[in-house]
């Protein structure tokens, strides 16, 4: 096996045993990433210093993570793949980053992602789209493309991606990776740069559920700079691998398995029903009746969110400026040059839905229907510990495909959106590959912090079936 | 049917200026988007309480410590332009 192709997992093992095994796999990955990524362009911003000072003995020692471009690298360009950035070196880290370095870990490159992570397929970064590495004709689903694409290419060990409305779960399933949104609250945001400040998180985008488990070991905690991270114990998420299924109630919303759900994505996660079935899981139908309505909500609720955490960027105390005679001019024009379609899209939707006279229609319809979104979750998980259903409606799509139709690419994250709205922990974990032999990813929900339960589930499901023995020819 | 978006005002308070492409291109994408939202009216949500937030988060309080930084020069040199220690802009009030 080559370097580049452990899993964080087994690259910790080897490192532990041969302390000098750590720069031979960063070295290893360099030249892999500079051999290859002219092809799928999942960095942005690669630059392995090789004088990061890192603790000598932590759990992630000596391991190369990947970062998404919006969470901030102090003395590291971070741009969120957008022109208004650009030049932007933030004089800190982000809480998470500062845990990794704690753990050990070097910080091996910022990862292309779509511009203040709108959208769904990695093409609206200012630096281009990132290719699949399953096939460059394809996207690798988004925000967090570069992440998933990295991992998957074996072009990282791990990365970390955010999720606001798919954003990590969605790529990973386009890609065939693991990605998982932990619990609102769960994680750390500080450092992240914001779109939508109530439905953020930031969790791993890894080969296995495994490293999943050991990067949330890491990640996961209270921070008092992040005044919504959650004051709530973490325990030992590796504690909960290897376990059986065996009396767990596994849900299936019945509003997931219809019209507008590609047939190979809804065979190969019935096929994932029976595994979990024959492991001894029992499985009943459950209902969210208001799934339909989760992708309006979210087009109200986070492009509001979205406007006004963006109002912060005009030119004034960091990167981009346009030049201009006065003061609202420079404004204007910095803003204008500076954000690309789909963000000036989603400012403008979201400053109409705040807008006086529109409020009540709009906003204040969004976040009571969200209430009912929620209830729907509260409900079903009444009965059951854990819900499974399709993470996308269809496999991967083409580059370009999308790209003139918004709403037809904002419908590829409906089944991931609502975990957002509640604020469930959800995870994406490949299961299997369509006849083009592209990715299909599972997606499982659980209650609030019990990420421990998604970890039990997933890591039982890919024990029996070891998608992730799969990789793409490059 | 959803409301009709006049654009213009819209883009004015969200500091944007649109060119005549892309203006039209835009009125159109809202339009479009915010028929899709319209199918929120099916549901009556009279008795629905909103939900901005899903944690029961109440105001977190912690003692106001200062805390010694050297940040001040970082901040100020990776800024667009900077004079001594501050952020300089254009000029804010015409004719002065």
């Amino acid at each position: 096996m080559e370097l580049f192709e452990l899993t964080l997992k087994r690259a910790k093992e080897s490192i532990a045993s041969n302390p000098s095994k750590g720069a031979e796999l960063r070295e290893v990955l360099t030249k892999r990433v500079k051999a290859l990524d002219s092809r799928i362009k999942a960095y942005v911003n690669f630059n392995p210093s090789p004088n990061q000072s890192v603790t000598p003995k932590g759990p992630l020692s000596g391991i190369p993570i990947s970062l998404k471009d919006n969470i901030v690298t102090n003395g590291w360009e971070t741009t969120c793949s957008s022109k208004i950035l650009k030049g932007f070196v933030p004089p800190y880290d982000a809480t998470i980053v500062r845990k990794l370095k704690e753990a050990g870990a070097y910080v091996f490159g910022k990862c292309n992602m779509d511009e203040f992570a709108f959208g769904s397929s990695c093409e609206t970064s200012c630096y281009g789209p990132t290719h699949n590495p399953w096939n460059l004709d394809y996207v690798p689903g988004g925000s967090s493309g570069g992440s998933a694409a990295a991992v998957a290419g074996d072009l990282a060990i791990a990365a970390l991606g955010s999720d606001t409305g798919g954003s990590i779960r969605q790529p990973a399933s386009f890609c065939g990776v693991v990605g998982l949104k932990p619990t609102y609250g769960r994680v750390s945001r500080y450092g992240l740069i914001a779109f939508g400040s109530s439905l953020d998180q930031i969790g791993p985008i890894t080969k296995t559920v495994e490293d999943s488990a050991i990067l949330l070991n890491v990640l996961a905690g209270h921070d008092e700079c992040d005044s919504t991270s959650a004051d709530i114990p973490v325990p030992d998420y590796t504690s909960f691998l290897g376990k059986d299924v065996k009396g767990l109630n596994i849900g299936l919303p019945k509003e997931y398995f219809v019209k507008g759900l590609d047939p190979e994505v809804e065979k190969a996660v019935r096929q994932a029903v029976k595994v979990f079935q024959d492991l001894g899981a029992s499985v009943v139908e459950v209902s969210l009746p208001h799934m339909k309505y989760a992708v309006a909500v979210y087009y109200i609720v986070a492009v509001a969110e979205a406007s006004s955490n963006l109002g912060r960027f005009d030119g004034v105390e960091y990167g981009f400026r346009a030049e201009a005679q006065n003061l609202k001019e420079m404004y204007f024009e910095t803003r204008s040059q500076g954000f690309g379609a789909e963000a000036k899209r989603r400012i403008l939707l979201g400053t109409f839905v705040l807008s006086a006279g529109y409020y009540d229609a709009y906003y204040l319809k969004g976040l009571k229907v969200r209430t009912l979104i929620k209830q729907d979750f509260d409900q079903a998980f009444q009965k059951v510990d854990v819900i499974l259903g399709p993470t996308a409606p269809t496999p991967p799509f083409k580059i370009g495909e999308k790209m003139n139709d918004p709403l037809s690419m904002y419908l590829s994250d409906i089944y991931t959106i609502s975990a957002n709205l509640a604020g469930v922990p959800a995870m994406s974990i490949p299961c299997g590959f369509s006849s083009k032999n592209l990715p299909i990813g599972l997606q499982l929900t659980a209650k609030p912090f019990e990420e421990g339960t998604l970890f039990r589930a997933a890591s039982a499901y890919e024990a029996t079936t070891k998608w992730y023995e799969k990789k793409p020819k490059l | 049917m959803s409301e009709k978006i006049n654009i213009d005002p819209i883009a004015e308070l969200a500091r944007l200026n649109l060119k005549p492409a892309e203006r039209e291109k835009l009125a159109k994408d809202l339009q479009s988007i915010l028929a899709y939202v319209d199918q929120l009216k099916e549901l009556n949500t009279d008795s629905v309480p909103p939900t901005s937030h899903v944690l029961p988060i109440e105001n977190v309080f912690r003692k106001d410590k200062a805390k010694k930084t050297s940040i001040r020069e970082a901040m100020l040199d990776h800024a667009p332009k900077r004079e001594s220690n501050f952020f300089k802009v254009p000029k804010i009030i015409e004719g002065a």
